[in-house]
């Protein structure tokens, strides 16, 4: 594929789209990338990196990150700081899943001994934990008490003993979003997800159990900070979000901006989809405080998915969580707005950044991340196809450069549609466990559609955001089981 | 099949081409798509329960997205997977209000062959348009 012309190298892993490249940009648009990463970049991501450039209040640069992909609106990688002042709000910039996420959890187990009982466990996990279309799940939640998780996230979940206190301090912002307002959630976005707490959704979601084998580690110090001390030490990492509650509150909010945008706001865009309001207005503010609902709302689920696989393991080992050191790691969130302070133009400014398919990355010393990861930074958890492996790393310093920003995922470089065309879910499922990696899933289609080859390779992006200084690398992380929607 | 899924406008989305002679069979079409890209043989899902649905706009193409959005949420709210049945699209001063009927049946894992789960309908190249007699929409999905 041909790069756009005026795309301007910067430094071996920056390259920068001038404020000329097209009508309405703002700031230039940087995308962080090698150049492999960047030749395999699809021509929509230039395009839409350009347009969130456009958007009234933008900071600095707009950023695309090495898993940069198209999406809608932003491109999935998509980073945006807005001032709060003068700036908007986008739902475009934060995804239909908010607070879509990553969650690690470690165990003193080994490969050794979890593969004699491998299968049992993955059934089990499958049995426990629903996946897939319209699934629902096993906490019995009124509507009523449902606003309560949306006002207290995480927290709901220690009150109702799905949580042990520490999960708290190891989840982004404590697993809470200060002021999150149901009111300003509409009844559909209610009775749309009030029973799917803990529950995994489909597509690109899943949980997987995983390897860190020895010639993985590639920052031992540090992989010990973060509780990897063991050789073949087993841990679980999932990816799921707010379900159908947050992809509600973004389609009724992306519609309600539509209509105030440019009658009210004179606001002009590119794409509609990048619909937004500003930030200090009466509908900025309402999105803003429907969107914590979401964020907190898929905190929730990922902590409650946590008690369903503390009590699957226990069953199956006959050990408590506890004894079998069922603690987290981390938990992430990769499509969200936040107000941080973050150093611009050498002054410390508050700024709104969107994250949409990005990952938080505070470095070493910084405030707002546990104390036990003050000297290497938060752990930072990029999730890749369920072939091929995940990826633990830390914040680094460098990510000041991207409102301390990093990668996400590995990013897929080949359409759904093609690569089920490739790949036949059962033959793949067969091949995954002649390499040793039993799945379970619902639905064979979607499983072709998440096969290795239709993403980005995970090394490549990792490295990427270490040779960029956002993060650096700790351990590659292997998977041996999956369950996926 | 009056529509067919598109490869080339979101790597990590489902995007489809619907059409039809007239706007409401172009309507069916979307939500046809719209069936088939949840579960890989939509005649797996029985009609059997009845819903209508009636949404308005001041444009067809956000018409398109209200429709579809009210079937993914019913996908959530009520477990239901839905066949068109009948679209009805009256205008008036300038508004559009469609009324569909649909028929369909609650998810049900053992007989539905279910493939990815729909969070929303994008506006992101969204259109509407009639060229040459024949109704035309791009759809992008968020899955």
């Amino acid at each position: 594929m041909s790069l756009p012309p005026q795309l301007r190298r910067v430094s071996p892993t920056v390259w920068e789209l001038p404020v000329s490249y097209k009508d309405g940009m703002l700031v230039p648009a940087r995308i962080i990338a090698t150049e492999g990463l960047l030749a395999g970049m699809e021509a929509g991501v230039f395009e839409q990196a350009a347009n969130v450039a456009c958007l009234p209040g933008i900071l600095k640069y707009a950023f695309c990150m090495p898993d940069g992909h198209w999406g809608y609106g932003f491109p999935i990688g998509g980073v945006a700081a807005m001032d709060p002042a003068s700036g908007v709000i986008s739902p475009g910039g934060i995804g239909f899943d908010i607070n879509c996420g990553m969650r690690l959890v470690l165990t003193t187990l080994t490969e050794e001994e979890v593969r004699p009982r491998l299968h049992q466990l993955v059934d089990l996990m499958f049995a426990r934990i629903p996946t897939g279309v319209g699934c629902t799940g096993f906490v019995r939640c009124s509507r009523s008490e449902f606003r309560h998780v949306l006002e207290k996230g995480s927290r709901w979940c220690l009150e109702k003993g799905y949580a042990w206190p520490e999960d708290l301090e190891m989840t982004e912002e404590g697993g809470c979003f200060g002021g999150a307002d149901p009111d300003a959630v509409s009844d559909k976005a209610i009775e749309r997800g009030f029973d799917q707490i803990g529950t995994l959704g489909s597509g690109n979601h899943y949980c997987e159990i995983q390897v860190a084998r020895p010639e993985n580690i590639f920052d031992a110090a540090t992989a010990r900070a973060f509780g990897i001390t063991i050789p073949n030490q087993v841990v679980v990492m999932f990816h799921c979000g707010s379900r159908g509650f947050g992809h509600q509150v973004a389609t009724d909010y992306l519609q309600s901006f539509l209509r105030v945008m440019a009658t009210k706001y004179g606001i002009k865009l590119h794409d509609r989809e990048l619909a937004c309001a500003p930030f200090r207005s009466p509908e900025g503010q309402a999105y803003f405080a429907a969107m914590k609902c979401a964020v907190n709302m898929g905190f929730a689920n990922r902590q409650v998915i946590l008690h369903r696989l503390r009590e699957v393991f226990s069953q199956v080992f006959h050990r408590s969580p506890e004894d079998l050191g069922m603690r987290m790691v981390y938990d992430v969130a990769h499509n969200t707005a936040k107000l941080e302070h973050h150093t611009v133009d050498g002054r410390m400014k508050e700024v709104l950044v969107h994250r949409k398919g990005a990952t938080r990355s505070f470095g070493p010393g910084m405030a707002g991340i546990p104390e036990c990861y003050r000297e290497t930074g938060q752990p930072v958890i990029i999730g890749g196809s369920m072939e091929t492996g995940s990826y633990l790393l830390a914040g680094e310093a460098g990510a000041a450069a991207t409102f301390f920003t990093t990668a996400h995922g590995s990013g897929r470089t080949m359409s759904r549609h093609q690569a089920k065309k490739m790949v036949k879910g059962q033959k793949l499922l067969g091949e995954m466990e002649q390499r040793g990696i039993y799945v379970r899933t619902d639905s064979w289609g979607g499983l072709a559609e998440e096969a290795g080859f239709a993403y980005k390779d995970i090394d490549q992006v990792t490295a990427a955001t270490e040779e960029a200084g956002l993060s650096r690398r700790v351990v590659k992380l292997v998977p041996i089981g999956n369950i996926k929607g | 099949m009056p529509y067919k899924f598109l490869d080339d406008i979101a790597t990590a989305d489902v995007a489809f081409e619907a059409w039809g002679d007239t706007r409401e069979e172009l309507f069916a079409a979307g939500a046809d798509a719209l069936l088939h890209t949840m579960v890989h043989d939509p005649e797996a899902v029985e009609r059997r329960e009845e819903m209508t649905v009636t949404v308005e706009d001041d444009a067809l193409d956000l018409l398109l997205f209200s429709f579809l959005q009210e079937l993914v949420f019913l996908k959530d709210a009520r477990r239901l997977l839905l066949h068109p049945e009948r679209v009805r699209i009256a205008e008036n001063d300038g508004r559009y209000r469609l009324e569909s009927v649909l028929r369909g049946e609650r998810i049900d894992r053992q007989r539905h062959p279910l493939v990815v789960d729909v969070k929303a309908a994008t506006l992101h190249r969204l259109r509407v348009a009639c060229k040459s007699e024949i109704w035309r929409a791009v759809v992008v999905l968020d899955v």
